[in-house]
């Protein structure tokens, strides 16, 4: 009975018409298989080939040495754990918020969904110190009441949670508000209580969501970096940071390789869990409107929950990025715009910024772009390859565009540098050498997004539409894309938004003279002084804008395309 | 007169020949070497009980569902390697499939612009064919918002629109209330008629098949059990299966002898030139007479029950199998009664086994 709305559909046996739906598949991947095999497996594979050969020969045991140093172990043993309990921390703070966000309708929900999306965007070195600057030492709450966290895993934990919220309530909800509300009523009518109701029926219809949006906060928290530095001090240490430091401060490339490996094994079995447990729970569902599914609470219980959703809010996700925006104006004179008007002269900026830090906005907004247009185009082929159930093939495609989350960026960044500099693929003077890195991880946002919506599309009414003379791209055009419009502007949105903080990668391959928004600021956090503090902390509200002012774009996009039909 | 019949399936719009889908190895087939074709402008309804292969019967002509043997011929064309959208039949999906993001309009007009029919000419089709269902005026209004027998007419008018050389329909009246269902096929047998749409409809509802259709096809797992005029199933099912499937539960073991048959009700008449042996036997329940209890075979009344123009009288006679027997209002005996029982050669039938 776990399966509700399962739908028995007879599978195809025709020879030439599966025939004809491989090749179909076939062409409908390649090109995002090209684009994974270059820019992807290319430059990973050449990096930890470089790390673990000396002289031609494959150095393995320094992989065994690498692996029994109790060090490691313990970075390791912290980065499961670490990741999981911040996963099941955001799962349990924000479900309920994907439930208000679903089901309710009350007024400022539009700005409400924007705020909720805007933390997770920020670069991590940001979110780190506004973390830092709310509970660590100094910060408002040791100012308040003497209370700090920066000591305990608590403060990483928190601002995981603050990252992935959005993950979680945009992922669920956006399938959610299309689930039918009588599938729930007709449980109840056949005796189920609320939470039976919810437990059987809503519940396992959500599942793939759910289970999409808890994979991809625990591949984030998993392979966390800029957090873990700021907040985590000595004492704790993810596998991403640890590959940073034996890069970046010890050269030590074998050891970097052996870790890297070690993520990306460990990632690996992740996404084979997750493809078992997926295919498991695969079903067809009906879809409606999310308009005609939301609606103003009624009751105690529904506004207290309403409530409840809106202090967290506030607490978890508002309160840190008022802080920020405070430091952003607390100049040495008291308040005003003093690091604002900083940002616009390269005069005043260290010898490494050749131009003004708000040039960095331009450059972030042209890459986010570029990027998002290339994550769309690959991860809007990979999704319509995969929206019909097929073989070992798809399921293997499938994990695959979900590798580049777990892969350190630190190594795709580096990778990207030593493999993209030859002909015929010597990329490193052009421009389109950062967006290439940003798609990377945009696309599997794009497929997470799409997919479960693209599933759900009924194979019934793709048929009606081909019986009355669509071809299959019409089909596409006609049926499928009207049905996830809305889910191809979420992920065009989270493209966008992982693009403009993307982080890892970009530090090592932005040209100086050409920095995105993060890199600016996480140059100036590394310079000493209050103006180059309050520098970054403007940038960073700048940032935050930007992508606040572009989601909410969105959501009126979406309004108004939902009047058309 | 094999010259004949070759000109006759040339002129048929739709022609299966042996068409076998297997869903999965060492299963029994779907469709099992399936013979059937459709003249222009004829109404022929598929019949069957669920699970006989109605609906595969129909993906395989819309080229939804491949055939693993077998050849489909629309207008005498082959249509193996054709695809779905280049066949131009029209299907009528059983739960409508209406286009939930378009409205009434938008759904009825969707095959005029898969086919590039101007806009102009789109408008005044769709203004046509809501007038034809009964729906005028119902353009902008939300198939979300429409009754489910407004949604079948919105169902069948998209599927007209195209003009479609075959129209196919999956259980066409399915879900409607009776009043709606008698009222929709007059109405459909019209629009058809008006149209001289060819059509394919399938259906488990033996009333429906037969209000609607020219002709009457009977499946059973896979295979067609009998084909004729709605008259000559009913009056001559050629299998005890078609028999039962009808409704018609009065079959016995019989031989045949010399103008009658002996069967365990005693002796039944059958009609003349019946081949003699052994047999499967019909009679309708019209041609079960009741007399009076000194006369024929005595049974007793179990069951009485009132159908509007006559009433059915379940009988269990002395030897053999319960009886069912149709008679007049004021004829019939009361429950519990003791009548006797005789037959009339008229409504017997022999069966093929």
């Amino acid at each position: 009975m776990d399966q509700a709305v399962v739908l028995a559909r007879p599978e195809v046996t025709g020879r030439t018409r599966q025939a004809r739906g491989a090749a179909t598949r076939l062409a409908l991947m390649a090109l995002p298989l090209a684009f994974f095999a270059l820019f992807f497996a290319y430059p990973v594979v050449a990096i930890v080939g470089r790390g673990l050969k000396d002289g031609g020969q494959w150095q393995l045991g320094r992989a065994g040495e690498v692996l029994s140093d109790p060090d490691v172990l313990h970075v390791l043993w912290f980065t499961v754990w670490q990741a999981a309990a911040s996963t099941g921390l955001t799962l349990l703070i924000a479900l309920p918020g994907a439930y208000v966000f679903a089901r309710f309708e009350f007024p400022g929900k539009k700005l409400l969904r924007s705020v909720v999306a805007v933390p997770f965007v920020l670069p991590t070195v940001v979110v780190g110190s506004a973390f830092l600057a709310l509970v660590g030492r100094g910060g408002v709450l040791d100012g308040l009441w003497g209370v700090r966290l920066d000591t305990s895993v608590w403060a990483i934990l928190l601002a995981h949670v603050f990252f992935n919220y959005a993950v979680v309530v945009r992922t669920v909800a956006g399938l959610w508000s299309q689930l039918d509300p009588r599938q729930e009523e007709a449980a109840r009518v056949l005796g189920a209580s609320r939470w039976q109701a919810w437990r059987r029926v809503t519940l396992p219809a959500l599942a793939p969501a759910v289970a999409a949006a808890a994979l991809m906060v625990f591949l984030f928290t998993f392979t966390s970096f800029g957090v873990v530095q700021i907040l985590g001090g000595p004492k704790f240490s993810t596998l991403e940071v640890e590959i940073y430091r034996q890069t970046a401060d010890f050269l030590d490339l074998p050891t970097a390789a052996v870790l890297t490996l070690l993520q990306f094994a460990a990632v690996l079995a992740l996404l084979a869990v997750h493809a078992w447990t997926v295919r498991r729970r695969e079903a067809t569902l009906t879809l409606v409107d999310p308009a005609r599914t939301a609606r103003r609470p009624r009751g105690a219980g529904q506004w207290a929950l309403l409530w409840c959703t809106l202090v967290v809010i506030t607490l978890l996700l508002v309160v840190p990025l008022a802080v920020l925006v405070e430091r952003s104006f607390a100049g040495p004179d008291g308040y005003g715009l003093t690091f604002y008007r900083a940002l616009q002269s390269a005069a005043s900026m260290d010898s490494t910024f050749a131009v003004a830090p708000l040039n960095a906005l331009w450059n972030s907004l042209a890459y986010g772009a570029a990027a998002t247009l290339i994550a769309l185009v690959v991860g809007g082929l990979a999704a319509a390859a995969l929206t019909r159930r097929g073989g070992r093939l798809v399921r293997g495609f499938d994990a695959l565009l979900m590798l580049p989350l777990g892969v350190s960026a630190v190594t795709v960044g580096f990778g990207f540098l030593i493999t993209l500099d030859k002909p015929p693929l010597d990329l490193r003077s052009s421009w389109w050498l950062v967006p290439l890195a940003q798609a990377l991880v945009g696309v599997p946002f794009v497929v997470r997004t799409m997919l479960p919506v693209l599933r759900a599309v009924d194979e019934r009414l793709r048929e009606a539409a081909a019986v009355l003379g669509a071809s299959p791209w019409r089909v596409w055009r006609e049926v499928d894309l009207p049905l996830v419009r809305r889910a191809l502007l979420i992920a065009a949105g989270f493209a966008f938004a992982v693009s403009l903080g993307e982080f890892g990668a970009t530090v090592f391959i932005a040209r100086p003279d050409n920095p995105t928004l993060p890199v600016a600021v996480a140059r100036l956090l590394g310079r000493a002084g209050e103006l180059n503090y309050g520098q970054a902390m403007a940038l960073s509200t700048i940032l935050m804008v930007v992508c606040a002012g572009a989601l909410l774009t969105l959501e009126r996009v979406r309004t108004d395309q939902a009047g058309e039909f | 007169m094999a010259e004949r019949a070759d000109t006759a399936a040339e002129k048929a719009l739709l022609r299966l020949e042996d068409v076998t889908v297997r869903f999965r190895d060492g299963q029994a087939p779907a469709l099992d070497a399936v013979d059937l074709s459709v003249a222009p402008q004829e109404v022929v309804c598929v019949l069957g009980p669920s699970g006989s292969g109605k609906s595969t019967l129909l993906r395989v002509v819309a080229g939804l569902q491949a055939a693993d043997t077998g050849r489909v011929f629309l207008e005498g064309r082959d249509q193996s390697g054709v695809p779905t959208h280049r066949r131009g039949v029209g299907l009528m999906f059983q739960d409508h499939q209406l286009f939930p993001q378009r409205d009434v309009g938008g759904n009825v007009a969707f095959g005029l612009r898969m086919h590039g029919v101007p806009r102009a000419e789109q408008d005044r089709t769709v203004t046509e064919l809501l007038d034809l269902v009964g729906l005028p005026g119902a353009r902008r209004r939300a198939v979300a918002a429409l009754s489910g027998g407004e949604q079948q007419r919105v169902a069948l008018a998209r599927a007209l629109a195209p003009r479609p050389r075959l129209l196919m329909l999956d259980e066409p009246l399915g879900q409607l209330d009776r009043g709606l269902r008698e009222r929709l096929v007059v109405e459909l047998r019209r629009v058809f008629g008006e149209l001289g749409t060819t059509v394919l409809a399938v259906t488990h509802d033996q009333g429906e098949a037969f209000a609607l259709a020219d002709r009457v096809v009977i499946m059973r797992e896979g295979r067609i059990a009998q084909s004729g005029t709605p008259l000559e199933v009913w009056q001559r099912p050629a299998t005890e299966f078609v028999a039962r499937f009808l409704g018609f539960d009065n079959v016995v073991a019989a031989t045949v002898r010399g103008g009658s048959a002996d069967t365990p009700w005693g002796k039944v008449p059958v009609p003349e030139g019946t081949p003699e042996g052994a047999c499967r036997l019909l009679v309708r329940p019209a041609g079960v007479r009741i007399t009076t209890a000194t006369e024929g075979l005595p049974c007793t009344v179990t069951a009485r029950t009132f159908r509007g123009t006559h009433v059915t009288l379940h009988l269990r006679p002395a030897d053999g199998p319960q009886l069912e027997a149709a008679c007049a209002l004021r004829e019939a005996p009361e429950e519990g009664e003791t009548v006797g029982v005789t037959f009339l050669a008229g409504e017997v039938v022999v069966l093929e086994r």
